[in-house]
């Protein structure tokens, strides 16, 4: 009431004009007004600030908020031999994934699954990891490297494995298998190293080569992988695929390699732990070069087990190694040619000088044997070389010298690295004076001697005999090469005039073949085993026997020396060198049987017999296989 | 006694339909302009498409903007009977807040009543708005030279103000203090008494910040330092400013700003929306709906200037001021300029609380507005106009 009461008293005045109050109020309202327009002029500026004058940085933030860029794993390219047939190609696999927000019952799930396809410990624990570790949306493997069967099996299942997808990978396969695993190689997943050196070998799918061509070549085969552009949410999930660049697939590979050659090389080797390599003479392509025994390429994808590494280790007769470019042997007799030009080259002999060869050699105290107990007489140049005589190349390798040798076995590639596309190539060893002083040693006069009929510390490899065969049939300076065109694109090695005449007098070269002729087709030659059954072609060759053991001269003398009864690892190596044609050379090839005791006896014939097929089926002469025509090559 | 009659006392000229011709119909087209941008920016928030937000606000748009019309028939006299009652009851409701309130965000702002969820905040701003207007029409500025006069608003406006504190909700304390401190100005404190009392303000921002709580004080600390946290209580500003950033100056296009569309943006249809519109209409889009709010609260306030009587003045002010204040805090906060609080952009934000509140405030406004021409139930006052 008393409100009232003043409320009526206040309203007495008539004029309002005169209202204070009014008046007050206005000018109060109008500066509060004032504040008004300016916080939210202030306000407005900052707007602009934050989006014309630092949009930029912002815009760009933006970006990086929405847009996943994701790489994808490009096809690995295809190894194929000379004729296109497949040697190392890409095969779907099937693997096994759980989108853990599409299944209310993830153990449940897993256990289902598991009863089919069965998972071990470290599978589960994986698995548990990722699933805390990812989101909801975020697919977790279950099982990588399903087969087709499997892959069945959990599709008719799909309605009581929720959540469960199939997905399709590639893995890489060897169709060839053992056969070519040491010259293709092998791939596995990259390790830490690899992704290190090389970041997108992270993504899922890629591979790295570990041996053979895959390793020599991965940069070739490996690709440029693609991406994916996505757009994502706040929490990860794709939304939208925004932009996608589709990878490139590695180049196809094609290998000088004629599969089908390398099978019949394989077929006639049979189980020994032996190793070949066919070439061709002319330009230094590999036709063939088969390791033996061998392994299964395709174990290194999904992981060795333990017990099958321990098998492949434990093996003497190393099937892990390729024997053909890292075994290393002493070249034996098949030696003999390259001390005959160093000699030649020297001048310490011609082809017509005679040696006395009367079983031994005494020098410096010491008595070296010739293999043959009575001697084979007085000998010249194509002698020494039809019988192999021993004491011929003890003398001249006494007058030649150990330096000039080594020239010479370099030229033929001996002892050297050969750029071949292989990993792990070994050098061999030509042994010096120079060398051995630098491991500390004096060279004696007898280090030369053994030197010159190959023994000692001589040390080749297969692939250098065969380089060897091959300069000295063509006098070129010819490289072995694997790798003979990349996505159809023919290399330039393949052109014989690519390579250089060797520094050799040919004449002195013409004695060599005469004398290797000889050792296969005339009488009294170390090989008539090797005698070619082809109407009208000849072979060229010689033998080789490495021993692995010293023989005391006792044991020799006592005349029952029989290396045959030796325990396996202590017998001779058997080697044989060739080419054929004699008249026009055009394949050549090597032949070292491990422990095969006799080059004559054990290489000789496996050589005849290889170089049959290589002759027979003409290769390097064919732009398909024998008993193949063009039409029958589509359908691979 | 005299008075109720002359009230009920039917008025030919200033019927129904004169009251509604009265209606500034100019505003209610702005209102309606800022709801049409509400709508627009739901619709984007919904990922282009009315369902769930832009469909329903407009539904309770329509009932708000009838409420609206409603309340600005609503004559003087009316609305101060409603005044004390109305701030009681919002106290009372502050009060069971504390007690028995939702528990939302970390904060008891919540109570439901009859099924309907009630921000007694909200309400209590209204109140008093109304209550201080309805006591300063009995007050005459000539007599708050009189520092006792000014012992009773000063009351009002801290009970809420502390009540809303102790929720604790610090954004609407501040609002509510801010909103009577400008209603006590505008009604005619002497400039000395004004600086009195701001002076101890620094130390009373000491005593409040002591009892903040800790996800506050997070709340200050991120807004100072939002870089040392991106994933945590800084993410909201980040990418509030990333979406805003992004938008430039001609905006990402209607329904493709990206952070809003993929969710980077957090509470993106309530109290970010303005980002979302920034980004997806650049800052031409941004300063023009500004300068929409802008004319809102201009509106607001010449229409309160218009009123021929102080409870009118008072009310437009206040009501004006509280649609200020709304958008100045949330804007501020969007752009990062002061910490963030869930403080909504009125009509525009999603949310049915707020809006029905918000018009309400509009349909005082309307009201004071409709009836400026009268003195405060003044025969004297309409015999003057005629």
């Amino acid at each position: 009431m008393i409100g009232k009461k003043r409320h009526t008293t206040r309203l007495m005045p008539k004029k309002d004009v005169v209202d204070p109050t009014r008046g007050v109020f206005t000018r109060r309202a109008l500066l509060l007004m004032a504040a008004q327009g300016a916080v939210l002029g202030v306000l407005g500026r900052r707007l602009y600030d934050l989006q014309v004058v630092d949009g930029g940085k912002y815009a760009r933030m933006a970006e990086n908020n929405r847009v996943s860029k994701r790489l994808l794993a490009p096809a690995r390219g295809r190894v194929v031999d000379r004729f296109g047939i497949a040697l190392a190609t890409n095969k779907v696999s099937w693997r096994a994934l759980l989108m853990p927000e599409d299944t209310t019952d993830i153990p449940g799930t897993i256990d289902r699954f598991s009863q089919l396809i069965p998972l071990d410990e470290h599978d589960r624990g994986r698995i548990q990891r990722e699933m805390r570790h990812q989101r909801k949306f975020i697919p977790v493997m279950l099982k990588d490297f399903l087969s087709w069967d499997e892959m069945a099996r959990i599709e008719l299942n799909a309605p009581g494995l929720p959540g469960v997808l199939i997905d399709v990978g590639t893995t890489r396969a060897y169709p060839t298998g053992p056969l070519m695993a040491h010259v293709v190689g092998y791939v596995a997943p990259p390790n830490e190293r690899d992704v290190a050196k090389v970041a997108t070998l992270a993504l899922p799918g890629m591979r790295v080569g570990r041996a053979g061509v895959e390793s020599t070549q991965d940069t070739l085969l490996r690709g440029a992988p693609g991406s994916v552009e996505m757009e994502v949410n706040a929490v990860g999930r794709v939304m939208n695929e925004l932009n996608r660049i589709d990878g490139t697939t590695g180049s196809e590979v094609a290998l000088s390699i004629d599969v089908g050659l390398q099978q019949a090389v394989l077929d006639h080797i049979a189980d020994q732990s032996a190793s070949a390599v066919v070439m061709d003479c002319t330009n230094g392509e590999v036709l063939a070069m088969v390791s033996n025994p061998s392994f299964d390429p395709s174990l290194f994808d999904s992981g060795v087990s333990h017990d099958q590494w321990l098998a492949w280790t434990s093996d003497k007769a190393t099937p892990l190694i390729n024997k053909a470019a890292s075994g290393v042997y002493p070249p034996g007799s098949t030696f003999k040619p390259a001390v005959a030009l160093a000699a030649l080259k020297a001048g310490s002999i011609t082809p017509e000088d005679r040696i006395s060869c009367p079983g031994y050699y005494d020098v410096g105290g010491t008595r070296f044997h010739c293999w043959s107990r009575w001697g084979h007489g007085s000998v010249n140049l194509h002698d020494a070389l039809k019988y192999s005589c021993d004491v011929y190349f003890y003398e001249v390798a006494r007058r030649t010298g150990m330096e000039a040798i080594a020239d010479a076995s370099h030229g033929f590639g001996l002892g050297t690295a050969l750029d071949i596309e292989l990993p792990h190539v070994r050098d061999g060893l030509i042994p010096t004076p120079a060398w051995r002083r630098a491991h500390g040693f004096h060279w004696n006069g007898g280090d030369t001697i053994v030197s010159g009929i190959g023994q000692g510390f001589v040390q080749v490899t297969p692939l250098q005999l065969a380089t060897y065969a091959s300069r000295i049939a063509t006098g070129r300076s010819v490289q072995p090469h694997l790798v003979r065109a990349v996505e159809g694109v023919r290399t330039p090695l393949a052109d014989p005039s690519h390579w250089s005449a060797l520094d050799a007098d040919p004449r002195f070269l013409e004695a060599l073949r005469g004398g290797m002729h000889a050792v296969v087709n005339e009488p009294h030659g170390t090989a008539p085993k090797a005698r070619l059954d082809l109407p009208g072609i000849e072979m060229a060759g010689k033998t080789g026997s490495a021993q692995v053991r010293h023989v005391s001269r006792a044991l020799r003398e006592s005349g029952h020396f029989v290396s045959a009864d030796l325990p396996w690892e202590y017998r001779p190596h058997a080697l044989f060198i060739c080419f054929a044609p004699y008249d026009a050379p055009r394949y050549a090839l090597s032949v070292v049987i491990e422990h095969g005791n006799a080059g004559a006896d054990a290489a000789a014939p496996l050589a005849k017999a290889i170089m049959t097929e290589a002759l027979t089926r003409d290769p390097a002469n064919r732009t398909t296989p024998p008993g193949q025509t063009v039409a029958d090559l589509d359908e691979f | 006694m005299i008075f109720e009659k002359r009230l009920l006392r039917p008025e030919p000229s200033f019927g129904l339909l004169g009251k509604l011709w009265q209606v500034n119909w100019l505003y209610v087209v702005l209102i309606c302009a800022l709801a049409g941008v509400g709508y627009t920016a739901l619709y984007s928030a919904g990922g282009g498409s009315a369902h769930p937000f832009a469909g329903p606000q407009t539904a309770r748009f329509g009932v708000a903007l009838v409420l609206m019309i409603g309340v600005a028939l609503l004559p003087p006299r009316a609305l101060t009977w409603m005044a004390w009652p109305a701030y009681v009851a919002s106290l009372g409701l502050l009060g069971a807040v504390l007690k028995m309130g939702h528990v939302g965000k970390g904060a008891e702002r919540w109570i439901m009543i009859g099924g309907m969820q009630v921000q007694p905040s909200e309400f209590a701003k209204i109140a008093l708005v109304l209550v201080l207007a309805t006591w300063f029409q009995r007050t005459s500025s000539l007599r708050l030279g009189n520092p006792l006069r000014l012992v009773v608003p000063a009351v009002l406006v801290l009970l809420p103000v502390v009540l809303v504190l102790k929720e604790p909700n610090l954004g609407t304390a501040v609002i509510i203090g801010c909103i009577g401190a400008s209603m006590i100005f505008a009604a005619g404190m002497r400039l000395w008494q004004i600086a009195l009392v701001l002076a101890p303000v620094p130390f009373l921002g000491k005593i409040v910040y002591a009892h903040l709580h800790d996800y506050q004080k997070a709340r200050i600390e991120t807004f100072l330092h939002p870089e040392h946290d991106p994933l945590g209580a800084g993410y909201n500003i980040i990418q509030s400013k990333i979406a805003l950033g992004s938008g430039g100056m001609w905006g990402q296009g209607y329904l493709h700003g990206t952070q809003g569309q993929l969710n980077f943006l957090p509470e993106k249809q309530t109290d970010f929306i303005f980002t979302m519109i920034a980004e997806e209409w650049g800052f031409v889009g941004g300063i023009a709906v500004i300068g929409l709010l802008l004319l809102l609260v201009f509106g607001g306030m010449l229409m309160a200037m218009c009123s021929r009587n102080q409870f009118g003045r008072l009310l437009g002010l206040g009501i004006s001021m509280n649609f200020f204040l709304y958008c100045a805090v949330n804007l501020s906060m969007v752009m990062g300029a002061i910490p963030v609080g869930g403080v909504p952009l009125p009509l525009v934000s999603y949310g049915g609380s707020a809006m029905l509140n918000m018009m309400f405030g509009f349909g005082l406004l309307l009201s004071a507005f409709v009836h400026r021409k009268r003195g405060f139930g003044d025969p004297t006052a309409q015999a003057r106009d005629a």
